[in-house]
């Protein structure tokens, strides 16, 4: 029996969104082709638990989610590498984010519990209904809200922004400002 | 066969980010007559334009990757693995 070719197509439509997920878990573009690849090596091989018609990414990011947190737990000692090689993944980045703006922004979201932190990028990133994420985390729907909303709070906290002024052109006047004082 | 339905759905989807509960509407000053003012924690209250600024940076992190595509060898193993018998 081979695999419906509308089936595979729905897998190789998700993988580039699964890296995307994989890489924001683990912060390691190795690590998350290697989690991507047992992934898909996984889900081909229990295909017929999928049910044509549900949700295939949602379907797939579960997979994915219960192979790196039991990965994570074997790897416990292992630093995660918050800093380093996830910053070389990315080839480019949208012209209205400047790079140190955009390179605060991926180290305080690496800062993050990793609860919050897959929350928030599968509802806010991902684009999966809070329903979705917490199927995919196994968890209630209220969890998934409170995790998200605490990811996005401390998201401003650490990226320090108070409020809509912030986004203004004098941000980087202040900063400037606000680290000259040393008081 | 029209899976390319699929495909279009993933790359459209938006951000589900309900708004931050309970959101700040209004400026703090313009309290409703007639309603109890509830302590609310200052992080609870997080601006619009803030959650808008924090949605947008995610995906942009985010797309970046997904609009890498698929490698070819995930591509090939997903098509290799697709030829044989689901129970091998």
């Amino acid at each position: 029996m081979k695999l419906d070719p509308a089936i595979r197509d729905q897998v190789l439509a998700t993988v580039p969104s699964l890296r995307a997920f994989a890489i924001s878990l683990s912060g390691n573009i190795d690590r998350a082709d290697d989690l991507v690849q047992e992934t898909l090596l996984r889900a081909l091989a229990h295909i017929d638990s999928f049910e044509p018609g549900t949700n295939m990414p949602a379907w797939l990011f579960t997979i994915l989610r219960n192979l790196f947190r039991s990965e994570y737990r074997k790897r416990r000692r292992e630093v995660e590498d918050v800093d380093g090689r996830y910053a070389e993944t990315l080839k480019s980045h949208p012209e209205q984010t400047g790079r140190v703006e955009f390179e605060e922004f991926r180290t305080a979201l690496a800062k993050l519990p990793s609860d919050q932190r897959e929350a928030l990028i599968l509802v806010g990133a991902s684009g999966f209904s809070y329903d979705d994420a917490a199927a995919i985390c196994g968890c209630a729907v209220g969890t998934i809200k409170s995790r998200v909303n605490r990811a996005r709070t401390r998201l401003a906290d650490l990226l320090a922004i108070d409020g809509v002024d912030d986004f203004g052109p004098d941000r980087a006047t202040r900063a400037v400002l606000a680290g000259g004082g040393r008081n | 066969m029209g899976e390319g339905g699929q495909d279009d759905d993933m790359k459209q989807r938006k951000t589900n980010l309900e708004p931050v509960e309970p959101v700040a509407e209004k400026p703090q000053s313009q309290e409703p007559m007639g309603r109890t003012s509830t302590p609310q924690k200052p992080e609870a209250r997080l601006g619009r334009e803030v959650q808008a600024r924090i949605g947008q940076q995610l995906r942009a992190m985010y797309n970046d990757v997904v609009s890498q595509g698929v490698p070819p060898h995930l591509a090939d193993l997903v098509r290799r693995l697709g030829e044989q018998d689901a129970e091998q």
